[in-house]
């Protein structure tokens, strides 16, 4: 297996019971790659990033994170996870934690870290997301956008192979979304591997190096975002994004 | 909180019709007893005469001049800042309470010659066999709380058993089961034990309901992100959903904690010498129960106040990450 293949699905199906959520998902994602999967409410796109830190578990096909294959019974799921960094919709912070306790809890009570060397790496990494000043708050006290920013360094401090973002932008006012996608730029730049379930047309546009569309769980279209929005080759994804670009 | 609505309405003790139905209740009410006979009518003699011969006129007065008084006294605490209404409510109601007693005529040199040893043997035993209690009954509620939201077949079948059980007898028969039923099965069973015993497996039961729910309150999602953090069960129950399940759980539990710490007074039937069996036993040579009892029930109360300022004290410590 290629050494630069971060996560691998291979023939990946899930079911909710009688409902086919993910139909036979090929997906393969290369080290410093950063893909943007959209698509319609219902989808299956963010089941899809969910099978890939087994927050949910997929009935068939085969996924690979990091050269270990995620099934049911295995024993090193943390070990995957704290490789793993993930951003959700709704941040969940935790509320009865500081925000620098929210980032140095994870290194100390998963990796061992010392509780100095923690702190450091948690303040480097608010520093990075431009809100030094907010460590000794707690998450209630901060707005949406910065606390999706916190969540963003809590998941760097684990030093990730791959972020893993679930609509981060969704729950957020409007004028709180650009410091959220300035952050996410920024770690793209600086060669994150990203998979970003998100309907930010415009970060796809400027980030992303292959945009993936979604529908009915299914994989429809993937592309360079040249492609993707220059010359889309099915009517659902032009149906789509007339209706996204619409406003 | 209730949140009051931000119109400001007149205050209510000050509404005429509020004020006038007052009166007029506290006017029936004494006018229905007859006071002739009370300390109260003897302060009245100026007006009404021999109180035993004043008739309906005396009645009335009594009865009026009660209301007045009553009456007088809210309109004027209405007045008052809400920390001194409060402060002057307690301590009327505690003076009534007072006035109540003081009709029994309660020896207080008897009392004062009982009470060390009510405290020093019935206080001291009622305090470790509750603290004790409640120490296993919080293990045995987080452990059973666990059980029963885990998807283990087995530990939900004995976790459901345990807390049907327990909870559907009446703590009084779990004290005699114990008590007596073990040593049926070669466990002979000290008393206070067998009381700690019962106690502990009682609350126990009520309190893995508590706990259950506290545990149900927290967010899916706040499972999801421990978890993709790589935090393990032990670690995410232990450091993320227990402590931001005990704002939920304290209230309730402290409810808990003041209900067994009078519970307690149950192991007094098998012997078990704590405040409410001395209460029964050191009044009974003399006759002198209702000293004892009052006494007791004082003591009780004071217990129940230490634990309602610590609960309070807690809660208030917990709400610090829910301020904005």
């Amino acid at each position: 297996m290629n050494a630069h293949v971060i996560i691998e699905a291979r023939n990946v199906s899930k079911w909710y019971g009688a409902f086919h959520v993910l139909k036979d998902i090929n997906l393969t994602v290369h080290k410093g790659e950063r893909i943007v999967i959209c698509g319609p409410s219902g989808s299956g796109k963010s089941t899809l990033i969910r099978c890939f830190n087994r927050l949910e578990a997929h009935q068939e096909g085969d996924i690979t994170v990091n050269g270990v294959a995620l099934h049911g019974k295995m024993g090193n799921v943390a070990d995957v996870r704290s490789n793993v960094g993930m951003v959700f919709q709704h941040f969940n912070l935790f509320p009865h934690m500081t925000v620098l306790m929210n980032c140095m809890a994870g290194p100390m009570w998963v990796k061992g870290v010392p509780e100095k060397e923690a702190r450091k790496t948690a303040l480097k990494f608010l520093e990075r997301v431009r809100i030094p000043e907010q460590a000794n708050k707690f998450p209630v006290q901060l707005s949406g956008g910065q606390q999706q920013r916190v969540a963003i360094a809590r998941s760097l401090c684990m030093q990730p192979a791959v972020m893993l973002f679930d609509e981060p932008t969704s729950a957020l006012d409007p004028e709180m979304v650009s410091e959220v996608l300035d952050t996410m730029t920024e770690l793209a730049r600086d060669g994150m591997t990203m998979v970003c379930v998100t309907h930010e047309m415009g970060f796809a546009r400027a980030v992303a190096d292959r945009v993936i569309f979604m529908d009915a769980g299914q994989i429809v279209e993937a592309g360079t975002p040249d492609e993707f929005f220059g010359q889309p080759r099915h009517d659902r994804t032009r149906l789509f994004l007339s209706q996204i670009l619409k406003h | 909180m209730l949140y009051p609505d931000t119109v400001e309405a007149e205050i209510l003790v000050h509404k005429p019709w509020f004020v006038a139905t007052m009166f007029g209740v506290v006017l029936l009410l004494f006018m229905a007893f007859n006071m002739s006979g009370t300390s109260f009518a003897e302060l009245m003699r100026p007006v009404i005469g021999e109180p035993s011969v004043s008739g309906l006129y005396g009645r009335f007065a009594i009865a009026f001049a009660i209301a007045v008084i009553f009456t007088l006294n809210v309109v004027l605490i209405g007045f008052a800042p809400i920390k001194f209404q409060i402060g002057i409510v307690w301590l009327e109601l505690l003076l009534l309470f007072i006035a109540f007693f003081e009709t029994f005529h309660l020896s207080l040199p008897f009392i004062r010659e009982k009470l060390p040893f009510l405290i020093s043997q019935g206080v001291v035993t009622t305090l470790y066999v509750s603290a004790i209690s409640i120490v296993i009954a919080s293990v045995i509620a987080v452990a059973g709380a666990v059980a029963k939201l885990s998807s283990n077949g087995f530990a939900y079948a004995i976790a459901s058993f345990y807390t049907s059980f327990f909870r559907g007898l009446p703590l009084l028969m779990q004290v005699y089961l114990i008590y007596l039923g073990l040593p049926q099965l070669g466990f002979v069973i000290n008393a206070v034990p067998a009381g700690i015993l019962a106690l502990s497996l009682c609350y126990g039961a009520y309190m893995t309901e508590i706990f259950r729910s506290g545990i149900q309150s927290i967010d899916r999602g706040q499972w999801e992100a421990s978890r993709s953090m790589g935090f393990g069960f032990a670690l995410t129950m232990r450091r993320i959903i227990l402590p931001q399940a005990l704002p939920v759980i304290i209230p309730p539990t402290g409810n808990q904690f003041i209900s067994m710490l009078k519970d307690s007074s149950l192991v007094s039937v098998i012997g078990v010498w704590e405040l409410m069996f001395l209460a029964r036993t050191l009044g009974q040579k003399t006759f002198q129960h209702m000293e004892m009892l009052i006494s007791a029930a004082m003591i009780y109360w004071m217990l129940s106040i230490c634990l309602e300022l610590i609960q309070a004290r807690i809660e208030r410590r917990y709400r610090r990450s829910k301020v904005r």
